[in-house]
């Protein structure tokens, strides 16, 4: 994303004091830094309309200006003044004040922007604000209840996995999920023969399951400890 | 990104109408389309969303026993269809070997059919020359690196491979694509959808402007018990094919009655290896015969300078592929 032709206000922090944007801003680029090159290519889809290599631009159609969007976030309502295309993650951190969920490479490679909508986990920086209005969603900020860290809350202290912390609020996010996925049945390309269950979450299963979020420290077997031990029951 | 205008189309044909304007586009799942815009590669003015079109997100039963899956069904709800797993467990191992499983919790059926094909010079703007972004402007990909390249069908225009692992296993099994616009109603062969770059490499997919998928047509079910996809990748999980192959074999025996065999991260489109298949068709299936198979199917290659490794590769990778899928134990050529 080229910065310059970003406007002030739809990407910037709007917190920022002449001392702290530096910080936060340094962090998103270290972040950023370390994962792009990791996946260089990432799957995607999207449906084109038009052939667009030849088309002008239409100039009967002017940018949006910013409009009232209103998000559940964590069963709590958030109405937020946001252009078409704010994604999804900056709502949540630069317009709803949510910092938990993390922007790491901003391109769907390191998933340190998993969040939960209607219970499952997507990438936040790859989709618009605008596209989930009505759904539930749930960041890191929503997994506690009544001060109560949830089971693999717990379980990531307890097996220390974690070392900077940064991708870990995704970790979190998708290690939940993946929770309640493996307990409803689902495959992945660790399970034997898709045509039947999987019969135990094994580390293959938690590795294979886990690979949509990259820890730069290397957190890995204390991340698959942690998630093993809430599937165990453990925690 | 830049700046976009954005809509909510509630139904077919209200979402075919606000595409007529240029500059338009559907966004699904938006996990390649988002991606390309925050890049600068993709800058369409408006966005029309299609996920809440109603009746596009099942997925039902046909009348001649074929499967339908609704072009927004997203690709996770896809892959764990029970019908899928049962009866097209070749699909739903391709499905679960794309992306992540964030990804494929967004991405469409659709969608991933319409990602774009693509290298990391038509990713990266920086670099001035790629035909597919910018046409006429070069490739850079022939005399830089083509490690990931194609191997097969590749024209002077383009080098570049669609990365899509439904697509292959579509291919193997003979899916029909169901395109909507407002002119009617048409169907696409699988194999017919996607495109050789040629001197167009622009364009991808066959599909028109102002069309909509709608739905992807299985025939019935013929390879449930005798299908593998294998996917070699530098990475355990999470990463683009080097190749892949979608083995779909019907057996009496240990004779080859059917087979079906189409590659992944070779062509600039899923790659059906056909005179492969029609040396194994009614033929007991052994080591040599499969072998010579596989080193048929590469008889056309022409490999670049960074990826000879793949001639090999992909023959060793067919002999795994249809050897699983046949229940053999054998694995390497």
């Amino acid at each position: 994303m080229s910065r310059n032709r970003v406007p002030p206000g739809s990407d910037e922090e709007p917190n920022a004091t002449p001392n702290q944007p530096s910080r936060r801003r340094f962090l998103q680029s270290a972040a950023a830094a370390a994962t792009v090159g990791v996946a260089p290519h990432v799957h995607a889809q999207t449906q084109p309309a038009t052939s667009l290599p030849t088309a002008p631009p239409a100039e009967t159609r002017a940018p949006e200006p910013p409009r009232p969007v209103t998000l559940n976030v964590n069963g709590r309502a958030y109405t937020l003044q946001l252009e078409p295309r704010v994604t999804l993650l900056d709502a949540l951190r630069e317009y709803a004040g949510l910092m938990g969920t993390k922007k790491g490479c901003d391109r769907g490679q390191c998933g340190a922007c998993t969040v939960l909508i209607e219970g499952r986990r997507i990438n936040s920086c790859l989709t618009l604000a605008v596209m989930h209005e009505g759904e539930a969603i749930t960041t890191v900020e929503g997994l506690a209840s009544n001060g109560v860290l949830s089971p693999v809350q717990r379980a990531f202290i307890e097996h220390d996995a974690f070392q900077c912390g940064y991708c870990t609020p995704g970790q979190i996010c998708s290690a939940t999920a993946l929770l309640s996925e493996f307990n409803s049945g689902t495959a992945s390309t660790a399970t034997a023969d898709v045509r039947t269950r999987p019969p135990q979450l094994s580390d293959d299963e938690i590795r294979e399951r886990m690979s949509g979020n990259i820890c730069r420290c290397g957190a890995y077997a204390n991340i698959v400890a942690a998630v093993r031990s809430v599937h165990d029951g453990n925690a | 990104m830049d700046a976009i205008s954005y809509e909510r189309a509630v139904d077919v044909s209200s979402a075919l109408r606000a595409a007529q304007q240029p500059g338009t586009m559907f966004i699904g799942g938006g996990t390649n389309l988002l991606d390309l815009m925050k890049g600068g590669v993709e800058q369409p003015v408006h966005l029309v969303d299609i996920t809440h079109l109603r009746g596009l997100d099942t997925i039902g039963t046909l009348p001649d026993g074929g499967l339908r899956i609704g072009a927004l069904v997203r690709n996770s709800d896809a892959a764990n269809h029970a019908l899928v797993r049962e009866q097209y467990p070749l699909l739903s191992q391709a499905f679960l070997s794309g992306a992540s499983p964030q990804l494929r919790n967004m991405a469409t059926v659709g969608g991933n059919l319409m990602q774009r094909t693509r290298c990391g010079y038509f990713y990266d703007t920086a670099f001035t020359q790629c035909n597919k972004r910018q046409p006429g402007s070069g490739c850079a990909s022939i005399e830089g690196q083509n490690r990931t390249h194609a191997i097969l069908g590749a024209s002077s225009q383009c080098v570049a491979v669609n990365p899509s692992d439904m697509s292959v296993a579509l291919v193997a099994l003979d899916a029909v694509v169901r395109v909507s616009s407002l002119r009617g109603e048409r169907t696409i062969p699988i194999s017919e959808f996607h495109r050789l770059p040629a001197d167009r490499p622009e364009v991808d997919t066959t599909l028109q402007p102002g069309e909509l998928i709608t739905a992807v047509d299985l025939p019935p079910p013929l390879f449930s018990d005798h299908s593998h996809y294998l996917k070699v990748r530098d990475r355990a999980s999470y990463a683009f094919a080097l190749v892949s192959v979608a083995a779909a074999l019907q057996m009496d025996g240990n004779t080859v009655k059917t087979a079906h065999i189409a590659l992944g991260g070779v062509a600039h489109k899923p790659w059906r290896a056909s005179i492969a298949e029609q040396m194994l068709t009614g033929q007991p299936l052994t080591d040599a015969r499969l072998r010579a198979a596989a080193a048929a199917a590469m008889g056309e290659a022409q490999p670049l300078s960074g990826n000879r490794f793949k001639v090999q590769l992909a023959q060793r990778s067919i002999v795994r592929a249809v050897n699983q899928a046949a229940g053999r134990t054998g694995g390497v050529a």
